[in-house]
């Protein structure tokens, strides 16, 4: 296990390393940046700030820096915001992670649930009428859905608000803000459930189906267990192996915001921020997330190899 | 003896897109008190699912018991409900499969899953559990009963993993264990050792057991009632010495014929010609007409029913009908 995760280090080192360099030469060989763009700026000063920010060096030199700069923990200063990139991150990112955490805890949840007993009751007229709605809910666009749900329950029956992460103007502290933004989530949440939780449900299923089918599965019956057991103890164990690798895929999801969500219902998370950046050419701050997001997702599949690794005793190092 | 086990004309079909199979065709067997009961016959003939019918655990949409009987101490097993059934499986009816390597669940340790039915059905605590675990690993013939315990399937042998499952079978002390070819995936010295733990542990605990093997050897060594099934009927059924001295049926003879005799070496084993037919395309017939030596014009037609003969014997073949000998 040692000399594997030595291994394993080495290789995400060399990853990373390859990536820092598309993402850098990448953006840096994209013309124009964020002083370009200030049509208000004069010439001089335009040579000025690059100077200051060390825009006019050698792109190699500037690649140096950067990823020192990086080992450092500081990924950048935003020129658009004055602010650096790891306090914008700071702001953002928990908002997108709020969002994210508990829309991927119940993704999941539903997603176990259903897919057990769909297949369980494969053929059913349960399963069916399953099937139907995940195919329904998968081909909805987002945008659709969540406009659709702010129609029917914000504009139409006033029961939760449209946009948001707290009501405006609102001082509310403790318990209070807590219940504010639950109240705010509740939306986005579900529209993020629904989107997602189609594809893992089918694949729970299909898993299960295959599962409850071996000869183990005949032996816990036989063994007089309860049918729970059966199928959330025996079955399910075995269902999951291959999918404790998908959860450290979701890692980086669960920073990494959603552009299209967040737009929506007006969510103060990195997505937007993200955006905005865009339009901008704020490039430190695109730069960073990117790399960020480079990193989450190398350390995610660690985890998914290291999970793998210790749930199925048969892959044991 | 007083039977334990009471089967009346069971029948288990499935319903397939080819047609209905008749696994199970109108059985009616008993076993008694402390009896081993063996059912042979040749592969497809509806051993195993006479097995399933009676742990209720026939599977698939398409499969079920649709006619008979099972009279389990009195109790018929068809009429009780799920809930009632579950609670005797594993505690007074318990089973061993044919296939020890993929019989038990890869992820669960061996001690584990020899635990869940002992609390289940014998309401041990953990503790009271894992020390009648350790006795039972024991108990079926594996050293080192802790390490054994804590590791998980894929780290045992063959042969460990089915004693494995009869310590699971065994250990809420059933009334009747179900061996279905319990040795058929095993190589032969661990095959003997396998059947000798199993005798051993009956002769202790005076259970009942209904052994299916298509190893006659193994029915000679085990058995005190031998049952003989071609395709989902019996077709001759009697104690275990009559009948390996006089068996009657076509079919048991050329079983007992196919069997090879030590000191005896023959230029080719013997093997009864033709395959059992089909079950989509039985019509009214004597099943085993098409392979038998001593076929009558009557069994192309009419189906012969399972009729005492001599000596607690019974046999369903037209050569023992007397009505069958003038048509
Ligand atoms: N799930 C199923 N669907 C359809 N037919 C089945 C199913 N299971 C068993 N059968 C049929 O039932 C018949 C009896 O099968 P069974 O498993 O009882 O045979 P067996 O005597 O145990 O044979 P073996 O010695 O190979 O184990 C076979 O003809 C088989 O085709
Ligand atoms: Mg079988």
């Amino acid at each position: 296990m040692r000399t594997y995760l030595l291994r394993r280090c080495l290789y995400m080192i060399m990853i990373l390393l390859g990536a820092s360099m598309l993402i850098f030469f990448l953006y840096s060989l994209t013309p124009g940046d964020y002083v370009d763009n200030n049509m208000n700026l004069s010439e001089q000063r335009k040579a000025e700030l690059r100077e200051i920010h060390g825009l006019d060096r050698p792109i190699i030199e500037r690649y140096i820096n950067w990823m020192a700069n990086i080992f450092k923990g500081d990924f950048g200063y935003s020129l658009a915001q004055q602010r650096s990139v790891i306090d914008l991150f700071q702001d953002y990112i928990w908002n997108s992670f709020l969002l994210a955490v508990v829309a991927t805890f119940f993704t999941w949840f539903f997603a176990v649930v259903i897919g057990v007993l769909t297949a369980y009751k494969q053929y059913s007229l349960f399963d069916t009428l399953v099937m139907i709605g995940i195919f329904a809910a998968m081909s909805i666009p987002s945008f659709f859905i969540g406009l659709f749900l702010i129609k029917v329950f914000a504009v139409d029956l006033k029961l939760l608000p449209p946009g948001g992460m707290i009501t405006t103007g609102s001082r509310a502290v403790g318990w209070e803000y807590i219940k504010d933004v639950l109240h705010h989530m509740l939306l986005p949440v579900a529209v993020m459930v629904m989107l997602g939780v189609g594809s893992l449900t089918r694949y729970f299923r299909s898993n299960m189906l295959d599962v409850i089918k071996q000869d183990y599965v005949r032996t816990a019956r036989a063994k007089g267990l309860k049918e729970r057991s059966v199928l959330f103890r025996h079955a399910l164990k075995n269902a999951m192996l291959p999918a404790i690798t998908l959860v450290g895929f979701e890692l980086p999801g669960l920073f990494g915001g959603s552009i299209i969500i967040e737009k929506i219902f007006n969510w103060p998370g990195i997505g937007q921020l993200y955006m905005q950046s865009f339009t901008v050419r704020d490039y430190p701050l695109l730069m960073g997330f990117t790399m960020f997001i480079a990193i989450l997702t190398v350390i995610g599949t660690l985890i998914s190899d290291i999970l793998y690794h210790t749930s199925d005793p048969r892959v044991r190092l | 003896m007083k039977s334990l086990l009471k089967i009346n004309n069971l029948s288990t079909h499935f319903h397939t897109e080819a047609g209905p199979i008749k696994a199970v065709n109108d059985v009616s067997f008993r076993i008694g008190e402390g009896e081993t009961v063996c059912i042979v016959g040749e592969s497809g003939c509806g051993k195993s699912i006479t097995a399933m019918s009676v742990m209720g655990l026939v599977e698939g949409p398409n499969g079920r018991v649709v006619n008979g009987q099972i009279l389990f101490d009195g109790k018929d097993l068809l009429q009780i409900g799920k809930e009632e059934l579950r609670r005797i499986r594993g505690n007074d009816i318990s089973i061993i499969f044919q296939e020890p390597m993929s019989s038990l669940n890869p992820v669960i340790t061996i001690g584990k899953q020899i635990m869940e039915p002992l609390m289940l059905h014998q309401r041990l605590n953990k503790k009271q559990a894992y020390a009648r675990t350790i006795e039972l690993i024991e108990l079926v013939g594996i050293p080192r009963a802790e390490q054994i315990a804590s590791s998980y399937p894929h780290e045992l042998s063959g042969g460990m993993l089915q004693r494995i499952m009869i310590a699971i079978a065994i250990s809420c002390g059933p009334k009747l264990l179900i061996a279905d070819e319990p040795t058929t995936a095993l190589d032969v010295t661990i095959q003997a050792q396998v059947l000798e733990t199993l005798r051993q542990i009956k002769e202790q605990s005076k259970m009942s057991m209904m052994l299916i093997t298509h190893d006659l050897g193994v029915v000679a060594e085990m058995a005190d009632y031998v049952i003989v099934m071609y395709a989902g009927k019996i077709v001759e059924q009697g104690g275990v010495v009559e009948l390996f001295e006089h068996p009657k049926h076509p079919y048991t003879r050329g079983l007992l014929k196919s069997k090879p005799v030590i000191g005896q070496r023959l230029e080719q084993l013997y093997s009864i010609p033709g395959q059992v037919p089909n079950p989509l395309e039985l019509v009214e017939s004597c099943y085993f007409h098409d392979r038998c030596e001593s076929c009558l014009p009557v069994c192309h037609t009419r189906q012969p029913q399972l009729k005492k003969s001599g000596d607690g014997q019974q046999v369903a073949c037209w050569l023992y009908e007397e009505e069958a000998q003038y048509e």
